[in-house]
């Protein structure tokens, strides 16, 4: 693996987007720190997931800027950008022609990189053993698929790692397995991750830092320890609630 | 079944011609609308525009559309001052590939709209320029649609290519056309089998290119792509062949057997004068004299009043020789076209009704017809009805017929016969008339020009001296019975003849 030394920085300064008259995002600002596991939680329509595009610019912003270790994200062309930065979402969107191995060197190929042995590597970085390199995505399991995704996705050597409700369409025991798998990788790599999620339980057991959307708006920006003992807000508090609550019932049919 | 083997001896050359033009098309049609198609499925606008013109096109049928672009062409080529065929090749690559682009264009679009926008998406994300994006995951995806719909294009092109025949493109149409006119169903099935064994050869090589793209057998689609690509090689090697011989001139003909034997006699005495000889079967009249003057054609017969009514646009009625004369003036002066003189027959219009039936009803003239008119039904050729001729009789004549109904010149005379109709708008030297003991009734007002069968030459040919000594022996030469007498052999029912031995018999007639 290469292993460059420092993890990327990232700062939204007064981002808006805009469609016609609805507001996706609404003038935010907020620096994230280099190394962190950043988790965006809000109800659909909250303008997550158009805050997190704005990042590879898979959404341009309509005002403000999204900038990199200081720099101006929509500076040069965007597949350069991307190229730097990984990026998972709930469709995966696995190349249908290209079998596993294929698919993960695709960063690599368009890059005009060869290196043979990434695959492997790669393979064994998201505990997938090395014969589904040759099979087709629709030979594999949801959950497989994922970890091909976010193998495509770390394969060019990106240290920034864009989470778009990545586990959204999997069963809760592979959701699981597969968020304690990122955050393991977050930290043997290095990373700066930011994973935008509506499940508040798995904001914060996964998270450094919780931030909260509603309206295009951060309504909260706390710890999970901080939102578990009750700070950070009404809005951060409805949805910690959930799972709250979903535990206390959980312990009421034990006793 | 011998008849059926001696034409698919006619079956090469045609096959050739047929596809060639159908391949031209189809590859044009592909090069631009799979660009066009690309655009469309990013844009919307375009979309609407270039999938709206291309179902316009497929509503037009295809005879109209070949048709419409010996006009256009014409009048084009006039613009930039000549030079642009208005007949032949041209007009049926542009038709047809207009044809081709619907299927293409649709599938295009819906091949690229129809792509999980989770994997576009993923393009984008792993940093794909939209090149990359085409090349690498669009272009791959749309790929079995994309063949599908090209699949439908071939197709229907070489079925519409059939139709090239009439715009003078030689193609497999040739044969079925003539056959129909002449009744030689042999020549026809010949002609319908070759054209539906192209097009189900090709439907299944391409069909096997898509599947072998659809599931990604490399081995498949490119042994499929290069046997259809083979096929097309040999299918026109006539044509490489041909190309290289020279003085190869063509001999011209509408569409009825009259014209088809006497494009035999020309072209025998050409050929035994050392031409190559091509035929050009089928013409519509309207095209045929521009195709000479164009060059297109070096020679072919026409008729004095079809020339004096249609492109001279004159309504009076002089007398033959001197119709002739004037005619021979005007297209010498107007298009450099060289009329070699009348070959001695005529065949004009002529109004005929059933023997018996004329005889109970009294009518030997258009005045007796016109006072009876309102009882009875016309059956015309197809294109009687539009011309100037009728036009004149009718202002000559008041006739008021209870119905009029348009029919190929063949199944005119079964109408007449089964007496669907009561009369019809004949020619004077049709071998029928006398065969079914028809009444040709009179014209005593003179309201329908003659019909001198005139030999009209190309600009091009009109000083060649060995070609012009050709053909002069038949000025003056052929009398009517004989040509009467020579189209039966053709038309008839029991023991038809083809045109070639009908030409053959009709030469040793008049003695040449």
């Amino acid at each position: 693996m290469q292993m460059p030394a420092l993890s990327p920085a990232l700062a939204f300064e007064g981002v808006s987007k805009r469609y016609g008259e609805t507001i996706a995002v609404d003038d935010v600002s907020v620096a994230i720190a280099g190394g962190s596991f950043v988790a965006l939680v809000g109800t659909s329509g909250s303008g997550k997931s158009t805050l997190l595009k704005t990042v590879n610019r898979l959404v341009e912003p309509t005002a403000g800027r999204v900038t990199i270790d200081g720099v101006d994200v929509a500076t040069g062309p965007a597949p350069a950008l991307r190229r730097r930065i990984g990026y998972v979402f709930q469709g995966t969107g696995l190349f249908p022609h290209m079998n596993v191995a294929e698919n993960i060197a695709i960063g690599l190929r368009i890059a005009g990189r060869d290196e043979p042995d990434r695959v492997a590597e790669l393979l064994d970085l998201v505990d997938l053993p090395q014969a589904v390199a040759r099979r087709m995505p629709d030979a594999l399991s949801g959950g497989q698929r994922q970890r091909v995704g976010i193998a495509r996705a770390l394969a060019p050597g990106a240290k920034l790692l864009l989470l778009d409700e990545a586990f959204g369409a999997l069963d809760p025991v592979t959701r699981d397995a597969l968020g304690t798998a990122i955050r393991g990788l977050h930290d043997r790599l290095g990373l700066t991750t930011i994973l935008v999620t509506h499940d508040m339980a798995e904001a914060l057991l996964l998270a450094d830092r919780v931030l909260v959307m509603k309206a295009g708006r951060i309504v909260a920006d706390a710890t999970p320890a901080e939102l578990v003992a009750g700070q950070g807000g009404a809005d951060a508090q409805a949805l910690v609630q959930v799972p709250r609550d979903q535990a206390a019932r959980l312990a009421a049919l034990q006793s | 079944m011998s008849a059926f083997l001696d034409a698919l001896g006619r079956v090469p050359p045609l096959l050739a011609a047929h596809v060639l033009l159908s391949g031209c098309a189809l590859l044009l049609g592909i090069a631009i609308s799979v660009p066009l198609g690309i655009w469309s499925a990013r844009n919307a606008h375009v979309a609407r525009v270039s999938l709206g013109f291309a179902s316009l096109v497929q509503t037009i049928p295809s005879l109209a559309l070949l048709a419409l672009f010996y006009p256009l062409l014409l009048s084009l080529s006039a613009l930039v001052g000549g030079g642009i065929p208005a007949l032949g090749f041209l007009p049926s690559l542009i038709a047809l590939t207009l044809y081709a682009l619907l299927p293409i264009l649709r599938n295009a679009v819906a091949g690229l709209h129809g792509i999980d926008p989770a994997v576009l998406q993923a393009a984008d994300a792993v940093g794909m320029t939209p090149a990359q994006k085409l090349r690498l995951v669009e272009a791959p995806l749309v790929a079995p649609v994309l063949v599908a719909g090209i699949r439908t294009a071939a197709v229907w092109t070489i079925g519409a290519a059939t139709l090239s025949t009439t715009v003078g493109q030689p193609s497999l149409g040739d044969m079925i056309f003539a056959g129909l006119q002449t009744q030689n169903w042999a020549l026809v099935l010949a002609g319908c089998v070759s054209a539906a064994a192209l097009a189900l050869a090709v439907d299944a090589l391409i069909g096997a290119i898509e599947r072998g793209v659809a599931t990604r057998r490399r081995w498949l689609w490119m042994a499929s792509a290069a046997l259809l690509v083979v096929g097309a090689l040999v299918a026109t090697a006539p044509l490489w062949a041909h190309a290289a011989r020279g003085r190869t001139v063509v001999v011209g003909a509408k569409n009825f057997s009259e014209q088809y034997i006497l494009a035999r006699l020309i072209g025998d005495r050409l050929e035994r004068a050392g031409y190559d000889v091509e035929y050009r079967d089928g013409l519509g009249s309207a095209v045929v004299f521009g195709a000479v003057a164009g060059g297109d054609i070096d020679v072919y017969v026409d008729y004095a009043g079809t020339i004096w009514t249609n492109a001279m646009k004159r309504h009076d009625v002089p007398d033959r020789a001197t119709m002739v004369a004037a005619i021979g003036t005007w297209t010498q002066k107007t298009s450099g076209v060289r009329l070699l003189g009348a070959l001695g027959f005529e065949n004009a219009y002529a109004f005929a009704m059933r023997g018996d039936d004329a005889r109970r009803r009294g009518i030997t003239t258009l005045d007796d017809l016109a006072r009876a008119s309102s009882g009875l039904t016309l059956g015309s050729d197809l294109e009687f009805l539009e011309r100037p001729e009728w036009a004149a009789v009718e202002r000559a004549y008041p006739l008021r017929f209870a119905k009029a109904t348009p029919y190929s010149p063949t199944f005119m005379y079964r109408a007449l016969e089964s007496r669907k109709v009561d009369v019809i708008s004949a020619f004077s030297s049709d071998g029928r008339i006398a065969a079914d003991r028809l009444t040709v009734l009179a014209d005593p007002r003179h309201a329908i020009p003659g019909y001198d069968a005139i030999l009209l030459v190309a600009p091009k040919r009109a000083g060649d001296a060995k070609f012009v000594a050709a053909l002069t022996p038949l000025i003056g030469r052929i009398p009517v019975e004989a040509m009467r007498a020579a189209n039966y052999q053709v038309d008839r029912d029991a023991d038809k003849q083809t045109p070639e031995a009908a030409a053959l018999w009709l030469a040793g007639k008049i003695g040449l």
